[in-house]
């Protein structure tokens, strides 16, 4: 019953997204992971576990500095755990996988969810921005992201398939840490990626909190405070290790 | 023709009861196959819109804003009266009835005061169930406040942002009735004629604001919910966008304006800082609880507030109202700030305030007493004005609030137009000549969830099985070809001076004669320049761009040309009341201590009047006013 | 006073815009930021040039129509205040103000600084409401609620939904809106029997037009109402459990 004198000439209001159709049920686990709120809780989570992971391996790493055969001992022992019931390496092989499942949901999520973004805001401002909240480290998390992955493949090439370029013995782990960080040019692509770690740990230790929905007036102020602890910890146990070697300290 | 109001018959308490009765009513298999249309979409118009849509029946709803959230409902910041009597102080809604027809100085018909004053419980009901969060008690219980001088704690409060609560309510249960396909939206879509066929409103001719292009809509009936024309002043509290353009344009197709002379000046707002001031904030009205009025005794006194000793200071209320003291009733506090600007004793750099002073509170409760109470508005003082009030006294001066006036309707909120309701404050039903504090929010949700679902019916129940009239009538092109070819006048012109020139020229004319006080010779004066400057604006008004694209010039110059012509009508309608009364106060007509004098002899009724025609005098219809269930008294705050 | 203005010039939604650089002279201090463009448009129309076409209403804070990106801040430097509420005394003379709309997919620019921001309608009407039809409700103190439920309930109500959250957030995102919009009726108990819907219905629908958080805490600064975060932490905690809840026993415990 409207009579248009003139068609309009923009329908101006447009998602970016269009809506789900009508009647189809996907199964719940598509449907869960098609809603960024869930993928932001699942990059909280598989980050819970990657951080858990970046502890453990810290601190184990840290046998470094109790000598040679500590260290070694630790890195058999690491091939032993879960016997007799599993096989050797048999655990290890299904924490590798875990953790390879979290890396990739992790970065996927980040991905589709940083693409969604760009397409949120399409024609950027403008004029210059002046931020009054966002850190440098949450600006910037996308690409400590990719910097630390780009880092783990190398790490792996270099101390676990030996193919870093320095003289490396399968299960002589220590040596094999001494002949690579003594390269200082290594040290420092060792040291520079784990700067960019903590500054990743320092958003994200924070920002987890958020994504999981904990916030909890009593304990909003240890949020942060477990950010930078974290982070400081993780930072000055891994930079340690190629500084004490390229200064020869340790050798 | 003879006004009727409809008044059901009986005594007053079961008259709404009774009529609910009578009315006739819609099946509810039926009410799909009426449409409505709802312009506004405030306190009242988003009400009206959600529940006829939950009854059942197709509503259209336009709003001129983005968003119908943006109504200037939202800025109201008191509360809400109810008659709930949670406090035990013996309340009821007899005594919320009997104070508001007293408050509007007898100028209000008693029976919908009366239905006012019931509904206004089920009102809160309604919005806690809607998820308004009103201010609560420890215990989990509502809280009340008193408020605007009443005797009662009757006033229900969402912080200092009630109005924005209940206009959320009211906008998230239109929101559902949009979600479940009940209530079609158009926003950015603005009234700019009524459609009326054979003397029945059939339709509206709205332009989409950012497209420009014109629509015609029908339905069975058109209910108008768009506000009050306070900004016929040019300053006021009113939002910017805030206009008589609906209401006026129905007047003009044969709607009868009812006391458009009843407008409401607010006591405590911030005076206008310069030349370029373009609205003025209200601050509200509780700061009078515990602040002191006052002027320098002497004229033309430089020193600032705080050097100025006691014995130099002129507590004028205090002095004048012993009883009442700053706590006197809206209009007789305007007015005395009023005086004491005129006789020269304004302070501030442009002489056009009075001091607030919360020294005495502050060294009596302690800041914190202060802050705890005021806080927010303190800091929204200082905001505007970059003055701390808790050192320096706040400057204040009455500003046009409300408006009491507004297109005449019966007992069923429909105007003389059959299918035309109005409601809100566009219609000028429950206020009579003075509206009390907390009282406005109150009346717009009573119509819009309340009255008209219930009255509606009455009105379509007997058009079952007609269609409306369609937008192919030639009804519809001709209104459309009118309010195209306006358009394009406004767009011919190419004058030298922009709208916002002429509005703050008309209000200039209209405040200073037919402001807070008015003569014969104020409004003769102003009866003869407002013809004038119409003529100045439709010569010489500057709207550059065109008529396809959002352009904000040529929305403002067809609501200022309106109140080009309604700013006359007011003005005749204040020069015909011979009388004072509310926040309508003639010179001639005043007690020897200045106080407003009534004539209920010659004035108890309503003013309704009708358009002749561009060149013709308003023709005045009247409605007695009957008062049977309360005594007509003199007020008196001494 | 004195300023230079550059402001987006931009005649219609599909045209390109750029930059025009205004000097406004004779400002006074007392004046607030939209006067300042009211002051201009009045110039701006003497010239024969077509004034800034810019929202606004109230002009005190609440109506959240006014929108601007002063100096690469939603509603300027001044935190808690909307555009309409600051003052030129916040300014110094001479200063260089950068005025911008609002940028977003969900929010289309219309002409010059007004933005079409309808898609924030679209997520309340998906589920923003308590479906309680007139006159069906029972007495207002019949549902106790306690004092402290009530006022974070109010903290979240009182967004004035003018889009500052999402003109600030680096990704386009309206999570504090919605968040707020969600949880004003999440906390209250009349909001429990749709509260698993609501909060399903409105993130989706809020995802369909606006980018994802990722906890940069930008929205909370601009916001003229100081709406903190913490909403959009609850908002993420009830999406989730909605997810995984049985909602035929939702009214259980646990």
């Amino acid at each position: 019953m409207t009579k248009v004198s003139e068609a309009p000439k923009a329908r101006l209001e447009r998602p970016v997204h269009p809506a789900p159709k009508e009647g189809r049920r996907l199964p719940f686990i598509v449907e869960f992971y098609g809603s960024a709120v869930a993928k932001k809780w699942l990059m909280a989570v598989t980050g819970i576990m990657l951080m858990g992971f970046v502890f453990a391996h810290m601190v184990g790493n840290l046998k470094l500095y109790f000598g040679e055969k500590s260290l070694n001992h630790y890195a058999e022992w690491l091939k032993e755990i879960g016997e007799p019931i599993f096989p050797r390496t048999g655990l290890l092989w299904i924490l590798r996988f875990v953790l390879l499942g979290a890396v990739v949901v992790h970065i996927v999520s980040a991905a589709q969810l940083t693409r969604m973004n760009r397409r949120a805001r399409p024609d950027r401002y403008q004029a210059p921005r002046d931020y009054a909240a966002a850190t440098f480290a949450s600006r910037t998390m996308r690409w400590t992201g990719v910097i630390v992955a780009l880092f783990v493949v190398y790490h792996l090439m270099d101390l676990t398939w030996g193919v870093g370029g320095a003289e490396w013995t399968s299960g002589e782990v220590y040596q094999n840490i001494i002949n690579s960080f003594e390269r200082w040019p290594i040290a420092i692509v060792y040291i520079v990626a784990n700067l960019a770690l903590g500054v990743h740990l320092y958003h994200g230790g924070w920002s987890m909190f958020q994504s999981l929905g904990w916030n909890n007036g009593k304990f909003n102020d240890w949020r942060r405070m477990f950010a930078i602890g974290f982070a400081t910890i993780v930072v000055v146990g891994n930079v340690s290790m190629p500084l004490m070697v390229v200064t020869g300290v340790v050798n | 023709m003879a006004l009727d109001a409809k008044i059901p018959a009986g005594p007053i308490a079961h008259k709404w009861d009774n009529h609910k009765f009578d009315v006739k009513l819609v099946n509810p298999a039926n009410k799909r196959r009426f449409k409505v249309i709802v312009v506004g979409t405030g306190l009242a118009g988003a009400s009206a819109a959600a529940s006829l849509a939950e009854l059942g029946y197709q509503v259209e709803v336009h709003t001129f804003h983005d968003s119908p959230r943006r109504a200037h409902s939202i800025a109201a910041q008191g509360g809400i009266n109810a008659a709930k009597n949670y406090r035990n102080d013996d309340d009821s809604v007899h005594r919320l009835f009997y104070d508001t027809v007293k408050g509007g100085d007898y100028r209000a018909r008693e029976a919908n005061v009366y239905r006012l004053a019931q509904v206004s419980v089920d009102i809160i009901d309604q919005c806690v169930a809607q998820g308004v969060p009103f201010a609560r008690e420890y215990g989990g219980l509502l809280d009340n406040r008193s408020f605007g001088g009443a005797q009662v704690s009757r006033t229900f409060y969402a912080r200092g942002q009630t109005g924005q609560q209940l206009l959320l309510g009211a906008y998230q249960a239109l929101a559902n009735q949009i979600q479940l396909g009940n209530v079609k939206l158009h926003n950015r879509s603005e009234m700019l004629d009524l459609v009326v066929k054979d003397g029945v409103a059939v339709g509206i001719v709205a332009r989409n604001l950012m497209t420009g292009a014109i629509t015609s809509h029908s339905a069975h009936a058109v209910v108008l919910a768009t506000g009050g024309y306070g900004n016929v002043f040019y300053l006021s509290t009113n939002a910017k966008a805030s206009n008589v353009t609906a209401a006026w344009r129905a007047h003009k197709r044969g709607a009868y304006m009812a006391n458009p002379c009843f407008t409401q000046i607010h006591p405590t707002c911030i005076p206008a800082s310069d030349e370029f001031q373009s609205k003025l904030t209200l601050m509200s009205e509780s700061l009078r609880n515990d602040g002191r009025i006052w002027v320098p005794k002497e004229f033309g006194d430089e020193r600032p507030p705080g050097q100025i000793p006691e014995e130099d200071r002129d507590y004028y209320l205090e002095r004048r109202y012993p009883a009442f003291g700053n706590l006197v009733p809206r209009d007789v506090a305007s007015r005395a700030s009023k005086r004491e600007v005129d006789a020269g004793r304004g302070v501030g750099p442009l002489k056009n305030g009075v001091y607030l002073d919360f020294a005495d509170a502050i060294d009596r409760l302690g800041r914190h007493v202060i802050e705890e109470r005021y806080g927010n508005l303190f800091q929204m003082y200082e905001r505007i004005t970059g003055e701390d009030p808790y050192v320096v006294p706040m400057r204040i001066y009455p500003a046009v609030h409300y408006t009491m006036g507004g297109l005449w309707v019966d007992y069923n909120l429909m105007s003389n137009v059959p299918g035309l309701y109005v409601l809100g404050e566009a219609n000028f039903s429950d206020h009579g000549a003075n509206r009390l504090g907390a009282s406005a929010l109150m009346q717009g949700l009573a119509d819009g969830y309340f009255v008209l679902p219930a009255t509606i019916g009455d009105y379509l129940a007997p058009q079952l099985g007609s269609q409306p009239v369609t937008t192919d009538d030639p009804v519809f092109a001709e209104t459309q070809r009118s309010v195209e070819d306006t358009i394009s006048r406004f767009l011919s012109i190419r004058g030298t001076r922009s709208v916002d020139w002429f509005h703050r020229e008309l209000g200039k004319i209209v405040w200073d004669n037919c402001g807070m006080a008015r003569s014969t010779e104020s409004l003769e004066k102003a009866i003869a320049e407002i013809p004038a400057l119409r003529e100045e604006f439709w010569n010489d008004v500057r709207i550059l761009g065109e008529g396809d694209t959002l352009n904000q010039s040529l929305e403002k110059a067809g609501r200022v040309a309106d109140f080009l012509e309604f700013g006359e009508l007011m003005c005749r309608d204040a020069l015909h009341r011979e009388e004072s009364c509310g926040g309508h106060f003639r010179v001639e007509h005043q007690t020897e201590d200045g106080e407003a004098l009534r004539n209920d002899d010659d004035f108890a009724y309503v003013a309704a009047w009708e358009y002749t025609g561009d060149h013709a005098s308003p023709a005045l219809h009247k409605e007695q006013l009957e008062f049977e269930n309360v005594h007509l008294a003199q007020r008196s705050y001494k | 006073m004195k300023v230079t203005l550059t402001v987006w010039r931009q005649p219609g939604p599909t045209a390109t815009g750029k930059f025009e650089t205004y000097e406004v002279d004779e400002v006074s201090e007392d004046m607030s930021f939209l006067e300042l463009f009211d002051v201009l448009n009045d110039r701006l129309v003497g010239k024969g040039e077509e004034p800034v076409a810019f929202d606004h209403d109230c002009r005190e804070g609440i109506c959240g129509s006014c929108s601007m990106m002063i100096n690469g801040r939603p509603h300027g430097p001044e935190l808690g205040t909307a555009t309409c509420q600051l003052h030129m005394r916040k300014f110094q003379d001479g200063a260089k103000i950068t005025v911008e709309p609002w940028r977003a997919a969900a929010f289309p620019i219309v002409r010059d600084l007004v933005v079409d921001r309808s898609a924030f309608d679209r997520i309340v009407e998906s589920g923003g409401y308590i479906t309680a039809p007139t006159g069906s409700a029972p007495d207002g103190n019949l549902i106790l609620i306690p004092k402290a439920v009530a006022d974070s309930a109010m903290d979240a109500a009182q967004c004035i939904g003018c889009g500052a959250c999402v003109a600030a957030c680096p990704n386009g995102a309206a999570n504090l809106f919605t968040a707020a919009k969600i949880m004003h009726l999440n906390l209250l108990p009349q909001g429990q029997p749709e509260r698993w819907e609501r909060v399903t219905n409105m993130v989706q629908t809020m995802e369909r037009y606006f980018g994802s958080c990722t906890n940069h805490g930008e929205c909370q600064t601009a916001c003229p109402k100081e709406i903190s975060i913490d909403f959009i932490a609850l908002m993420n905690r009830d999406y989730i459990k909605a997810q995984f809840k049985q909602r035929r026993l939702a009214s259980q415990r646990g």
